[in-house]
């Protein structure tokens, strides 16, 4: 009988005491992985598109922490966001890994019918126009998150990259043989 | 003259820099031409460093030469005046002396061959005119570097007042190889350097002025001592040939002794450096009301005809310097606009020049020396040409990588681009282009970072209108919910009242 309450009794010390180390590592990695995450939304732009295939900003950010999703996962954000990312993180990314120019939405004139759909529905205020009016995207504040171009009734809206201009042009890199 | 130190020996003995073959002549021999008016000019709207300017006229209008076309924007920019008069033919996207080969905003004119001035205010006596006035009329002159940089003039002058400047250098040290537009304009327009650069001294409030040529311009050395005679606070300097001796801080450096601290700028030694042709720019400006319109151009390259520096107006095509310099003999293997080392390769002779072209150059096939880049030998000849004692090899090789970050750890932002690693590796590496490649796409990632931020405020901002909006319609529901319970309350409250009054 004796026995049998000291194992009783030993288990349960063990057991809680186990509890106590087990709670509080859990409070303390909660509260990294939680600061770490918030980091990374305040780096995302905020669109929660969703086109990195996760629920919102929030949702890709803990993927990346996790290390589910690489930081070039989301477009809008794009080499510039990805490169942040992977340097808060300590993550090195391979240089081809984001070639593809950020792409922007862009309104078919003859296809637009001016319902409002694509205006209401930019998180960054970035289309201009009025009901029955002609719209048009403000380039400088489009992520080219795609939500417009999915709700347009017409299909007026496609993702176009950004034209090159003299003024956004970078020197390529020298090619070299060896 | 008696206050200059001369350069101690141990400073004409640093290794830094190159020595290419000069090319200057025959261009540097003979005397300046005029290139006259080609049928259509086209005024580039970003043809100073800064912002591109803004349209003030239509396509239509008449315009006279001297007249504002175009007007400087923001901080950093300047005046485009009409270089001559006619008629405005289009404004928007024309071919632009630019690495990308891409077009650019500029106003196309149709000259009218009359070449009419807009009224031009003489000022017999401009350096009585106040400091500030005499940066304001810079500014409105348009007035930009005219070494190449093309950095608006009048910005300088302002960034001198508000530091304080003991000493006006002006480079006359043209150290490209083919350029010799500004030992032209010394030895032709002495007198309108000195003058203007007295000007500038005055606009400063600096004391001193050196005036920094290369040795192997003893003509204009002696022009320009001449000039400057009357003048005790003017000194003419004498310096080794060397490029690129016309980079700010070596020059300073070769002049002073002194070096702006790293990351620093020249007004922290109280300094500010100018250009020979920026001075006599001035001068035009201040003494005669004229714009900046013309500037000498060296015509040169082993594939032109008949190398002659030139004054051209602002806009002249590529085509017409070319056909006044007797045309092409061959086939350029490249056309540059400005020196060899640092100017700009154009893809055709479509472009015009700007205010800051110092040359047009129709180089051969033998003279661009091109040859496939082999494997670095690691020889260090790179390390010990660079004048700002960097190391291209391993910047490149950082680059290459693609770490960008750790390039500018060690120094990609001092790099000059003035390509004097590239002129001497045996392996024919094309450091330059890497450093330049660089830069563009930290500039650009900054550009798109900012961007960013910037859409994510507008973001929040929307976030907050909706939850400000739902929450005034909830409140106002509220309040209207309240208020006709209030209206029923007292309408019952009245007919109880009625009703009590009736059965009494
Ligand atoms: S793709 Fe980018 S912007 Fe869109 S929800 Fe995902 S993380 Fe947010
Ligand atoms: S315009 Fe379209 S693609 Fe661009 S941010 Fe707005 S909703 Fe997204
Ligand atoms: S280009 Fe840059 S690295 Fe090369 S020599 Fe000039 S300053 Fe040095
Ligand atoms: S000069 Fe060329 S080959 Fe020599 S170390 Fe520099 S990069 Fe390498």
């Amino acid at each position: 009988m004796e026995q049998m309450i000291t194992a009783v009794m030993s288990l349960a010390a063990i057991g809680s005491g186990l509890g106590v180390v087990l709670g509080v590592a859990a409070r303390k990695f909660a509260v990294e992985g939680d600061s770490r995450v918030e980091e990374i939304v305040a780096m995302l732009p905020a669109a929660n598109c969703g086109q990195c295939g996760f629920p919102g900003c929030e949702g890709a950010a803990q993927a990346i922490v996790e290390g589910e999703a690489s930081p070039t996962c989301c477009p809008p954000g794009g080499k510039v966001v990805a490169l942040a990312i992977a340097g808060h993180l300590g993550i090195t990314l391979g240089d081809d890994d984001m070639e593809e120019a950020p792409k922007i939405a862009v309104i078919e004139d003859a296809i637009c019918i001016g319902c409002t759909k694509c205006y209401r529905l930019c998180p960054s205020d970035a289309i201009v126009g009025a009901m029955k009016q002609l719209h048009g995207v403000f380039a400088e504040a489009c992520t080219g998150c795609n939500q417009c171009a999915d709700k347009c009734p017409t299909g007026a809206i496609t993702m176009q990259p950004l034209p090159a201009t003299a003024g956004t042009w970078v020197m390529p890199k020298p090619v070299m043989a060896a | 003259m008696a206050h200059v130190v001369i350069p101690p020996i141990r400073r004409l003995l640093t290794r830094w820099g190159i020595h290419p073959d000069s090319h200057k002549f025959p261009a540097a021999g003979l005397d300046i031409a005029d290139a006259g008016l080609p049928p259509l000019l086209v005024l580039p709207l970003s043809q100073q460093a800064g912002a591109p300017a803004r349209p003030v006229v239509k396509v239509g209008d008449h315009v006279l030469r001297g007249q504002l076309v175009a007007e400087a924007v923001g901080h950093v920019s300047a005046h485009v005046h009409a270089s001559t008069s006619g008629t405005v033919m289009a404004i928007g996207d024309a071919p632009m002396p630019h690495p990308s080969g891409l077009p650019g905003q500029g106003i196309t004119l149709r000259p009218d061959g009359l070449d009419r001035w807009v009224q031009r205010d003489v000022e017999p006596y401009p350096i009585n005119l106040a400091p500030e006035e005499i940066a304001r009329r810079v500014a409105a002159a348009g007035i930009v570097g005219m070494g190449g940089a093309a950095f608006p003039a009048a910005v300088k002058l302002a960034l001198g007042q508000r530091s304080s400047i003991h000493t006006v250098i002006l480079n006359g040290s043209e150290c490209e190889p083919y350029l010799s537009c500004d030992d032209r304009l010394m030895q032709e327009r002495a007198g309108d350097i000195i003058e203007g650069a007295r000007l500038l001294l005055r606009a400063t409030g600096a004391q001193h002025l050196l005036v920094g040529i290369e040795d192997n311009k003893p003509d204009a050395i002696d022009a320009m001592k001449l000039a400057a005679h009357p003048y005790p606070e003017v000194s003419v300097v004498r310096i080794p040939s060397r490029y690129p001796m016309g980079a700010e801080r070596q020059l300073i450096h070769t002049l002073l002794g002194v070096e702006p601290p790293a990351g620093g700028r020249a007004a922290d030694v109280g300094v500010v450096v100018h250009n020979v042709g920026t001075a006599a720019a001035v001068w035009r400006a201040l003494r005669h009301g004229e714009a900046l319109t013309e500037r000498v151009i060296t015509v040169a390259g082993g594939a032109v005809a008949a190398p002659r520096n030139m004054r051209v107006r602002v806009g002249t095509p590529l085509s017409w310097l070319v056909e006044r310099a007797g045309g092409l003999t061959r086939e350029p293997a490249r056309l540059v606009v400005g020196g060899p080392m640092m100017g700009v390769a154009v893809p055709d002779l479509d472009v015009p020049v700007g205010k800051g072209a110092s040359g047009v150059l129709a180089l051969t096939v033998a003279e661009v020396g091109e040859r496939e880049p082999s494997a670095c030998i690691r020889c260090g000849s790179c390390v010990v040409a660079c004048p700002v004692g960097l190391m291209p090899l391993e910047m490149a090789n950082r680059i290459n990588a693609g770490e960008l970050g750790q390039a500018e750890d060690i120094g990609l932002r001092d790099c000059l681009t003035c390509g004097a690693c590239g002129y001497v590796c045996p392996s024919r590496i094309p450091l330059v282009q890497y450093f330049a490649h660089a830069r563009g796409e930290l500039m650009a990632r900054e550009r798109e970072r900012k961007r960013l931020d910037e859409v994510r405020e507008l973001t929040e901002a929307r976030t907050a209108r909706h939850e400000r909006e739902a929450r005034e319609k909830a409140e106002m529901h509220a309040r209207r919910k309240a208020e006709r319970a209030a209206a029923q309350a007292a309408e019952a409250a009245a007919k109880v009242s009625a009703t009590q009054e009736e059965s009494a």
